[in-house]
């Protein structure tokens, strides 16, 4: 019997890895009804693997029997491995004991599609349920959409559930239709449309009547496979910026392609893309909090992002007239822009400036990183830097200058691309 | 030079900034009682804790600080690091002697030096709340152990009677020899009787539930196979979890034998 747990508990774990998003944070479930758990606010991550992931949640597959036989999934049809499935049960005494000795912020609940769409999601749904309503459970839950499931699942889902995701998988139809042919993009965007409209509806019904029932409070996100087909940056994060914008996403995330399966549809890879996954997240953070459009990151003639320098520095080059940056006097949108200021950072240049003008040793202290940021700032017109150099001398100063720590990983790649050369 | 001693309370500490404004002396230095060394120069005055006094500061600070710049100050003293005292005086000072609100002047190193305290000390709280690891006992007592950096217990309180409001549970701090227990009422501090050398209390295998292992090794099963072995990542895994919080994890000690 425990052993059986065991095994299915390995077999689909190890199934549902690939679906990054390990989020915990935006619930609102308040521990109103002297329950267990309590989601308001901040996520945690209670542990991280061995790759420096967070593990935040109990992040498995129902089943990992699947109809659908998609080339880039590890639990495709035709893929010779071990089956297994929890029964609902199951899923549910092992969320409330780990969740009882503060292992897990929740349940990350997804699965392969067994007979169709509808009898799969009404078993997440049915997890759920039990959870909320039986075991008076208020931890976090996290349930993914199966495409094509009814309108009415959906909304049964929303009123358990934290979040709901559907994933797009691939950044274009057409890759889609090779890698994923029973999959379309209309069966994946028809269901966020859906969450969509019933998350603007329940915050009316909300602005109306308090005890109105919400959906999803921490919103909806998605997820895009990078490397597993031919796509560049340019499109990628088109997409992502559109589904931002069109969807009202909370998150898109990144996978980068793990070569976990020899179907001759797909490229062969040694490696995941790790660092180009971290240069798209980069990227998609710029476009979040830092007030970058898509276009000014990468556009059709710039259509890769700079592998060896971060996106914001990237944008910084190509832009020198607008630098340098006078930090006294700067608004606060401007010097979010300068490489090497982060948020914190910024926010508090500008809320110590009303007291008094600000030097070079001010910023150190306050952790703006000076050996990125010199090159493109001034403090009460001073600057750092006698000469005004070229944007590629500054690119191969900050990347190999004395001092400079580069991330053991990006070196090896990089050592290894020199020796190719 | 005016050595200050006190009782190494906050009540203790905001009755020396009461009476070094009194006497217009202000500290070179604020130590606690038992390990003052009496100075050689100038002036030692040992400081009683005094409620009223206390409560004067902290109310005149109520009035020109933020609830978060409050918070700040409370979470300094909790930091506890060498000159965390003179740290929270010179900010105090800084407080009453300006017409402004100053908690927004991190170009003063005591404002910059208190968020920077306070940064850590909310940082060792959230990875409590994270780390911390309960054991079922046959009683039905969820019971957890830490040593955290700093004493961070009285914070991270609430965060555990919100969240396990339906099971009885007790962390106990092996360091600073106290702990905090709730009996699905209320959360009352306690005292336990270990051994001085004991640093990390486990449960011996007659006071564990008879599911607690199973449940241990299931969540050590979860960790190993939710790892993607072909991104492997050293550094940044321990960036994220140092190693000395790794005695309180059950995924990192040794597996059990199937």
């Amino acid at each position: 019997m425990e052993n059986r747990l065991i095994e299915k508990l390995t077999i689909l774990a190890d199934a549902a890895k690939y679906d990054v998003s390990c989020s915990s944070s935006g619930g609102k479930r308040k521990n109103e009804n002297k329950g267990l758990g309590n989601a308001e606010g901040m996520g945690i991550c209670h542990s991280y693997t061995e790759d420096g992931r967070c593990v935040s949640l109990l992040k498995i597959l129902l089943t990992n029997h699947c109809i659908f036989d998609c080339a880039y999934c590890v639990t495709r049809r035709s893929n010779d491995v071990k089956r297994a499935a929890f029964t609902v049960q199951e899923v549910v005494d092992l969320t409330i004991n780990f969740y009882r000795r503060n292992y897990i912020e929740g349940l990350f609940l997804s699965s392969g599609i067994f007979k169709n769409a509808d009898y799969t999601m009404e078993r997440l749904v049915r997890v759920a349920k039990k959870l909320r309503q039986e075991h008076k459970f208020n931890g976090y839950i996290h349930l993914k959409t199966i495409p094509g499931a009814s309108e009415e699942l959906i909304k049964e889902a929303g009123l358990y559930a934290d979040r709901l995701s559907v994933n797009i998988e691939l950044p274009s139809e057409m890759s889609l239709q090779q890698l994923a042919p029973e999959k379309n993009y209309k069966e994946v965007l028809e269901p966020m449309g859906n969450i969509k409209q019933q998350l603007v509806q329940a915050k009316e019904e909300k602005k109306l009547f308090k005890s109105a029932p919400s959906f999803a409070p921490a919103g909806q996100s998605t997820q895009l496979i990078v490397g597993a087909s031919a796509e560049n940056d340019h499109q990628i994060l088109q997409l992502s910026s559109q589904l931002y914008k069109d969807y009202s996403l909370k998150r898109v995330y990144y996978s980068g392609y793990v070569p976990i399966s020899s179907d001759n549809r797909l490229p062969i890879i040694t490696e995941p893309p790790i660092i180009r996954e971290n240069r798209i997240y980069q990227a998609d953070w710029l476009m979040r909090f830092y007030g970058f459009d898509a276009k000014e990151i990468v556009d059709e003639l710039h259509p890769h992002l700079d592998l060896d320098i971060d996106p914001k520095l990237g944008w910084a080059l190509r832009n020198r007239h607008i630098f340098p940056v006078e930090l006294n006097t700067a608004d606060y949108e401007m010097i979010l822009r300068v490489p090497g200021i982060g948020i914190k950072s910024a926010q508090k240049i500008v809320s110590a400036r009303r007291f008094t003008p600000l030097n070079f040793e001010h910023l150190r202290q306050m952790g703006v990183v000076l050996k990125r940021a010199k090159y493109f700032i001034t403090c009460q017109t001073k600057s750092l830097q006698r000469q005004d150099f070229e944007s590629e001398l500054i690119r191969r100063k900050i990347l190999f200058g004395e001092g400079s720590v580069r991330s053991a990983l990006l070196k090896q790649q990089l050592d290894l691309f020199r020796q190719v050369g | 030079m005016h050595l200050y001693t006190y009782d190494g309370t906050f009540e203790g500490l905001l009755t020396v900034v009461f009476e070094a404004f009194e006497r217009k002396a202000w500290p070179t230095a604020i130590e606690q009682e038992h390990v003052a060394q009496p100075s050689m120069f100038g002036q030692t005055v040992a400081v009683v804790a005094d409620e009223e006094k206390a409560n004067r500061v902290w109310q005149g600070l109520q009035k020109k600080l933020s609830v978060g710049a409050q918070q700040a100050l409370y979470h300094t003293y909790l930091w506890g690091q060498p000159q965390f005292e003179l740290i929270i005086f010179d900010y105090t000072k800084l407080v009453f002697s300006s017409k402004e609100n100053i908690e927004g002047n991190y170009a003063a190193p005591c404002v910059l030096q208190v968020q920077q305290a306070a940064k850590q000390v909310h940082r060792e709280k959230h990875r409590m709340e994270a780390f911390v690891r309960f054991q079922k006992t046959t009683d039905g007592l969820y019971f957890a152990t830490i040593s955290p950096d700093f004493n961070v217990l009285p914070l991270i309180v609430k965060h555990f009677e919100k969240r396990y409001a339906d099971q009885p549970w007790a962390i106990y701090d092996t360091n600073r020899r106290y702990g905090a227990y709730y009996d699905l009422n209320q959360v009352s501090l306690i005292n336990l009787e270990l051994p001085p050398n004991q640093k990390h209390a486990t449960l011996t295998a007659d006071a564990k539930d008879q599911e607690e292992d199973i449940y241990q090794q299931l969540w050590q099963v979860y960790f190993d196979n939710v790892n993607i072995p072909e991104r492997k990542n050293p550094k940044l895994h321990l960036r994220h979890v140092p190693k000395r919080y790794w005695k309180y994890l059950s995924e990192k000690q040794p597996r059990q034998l199937r």
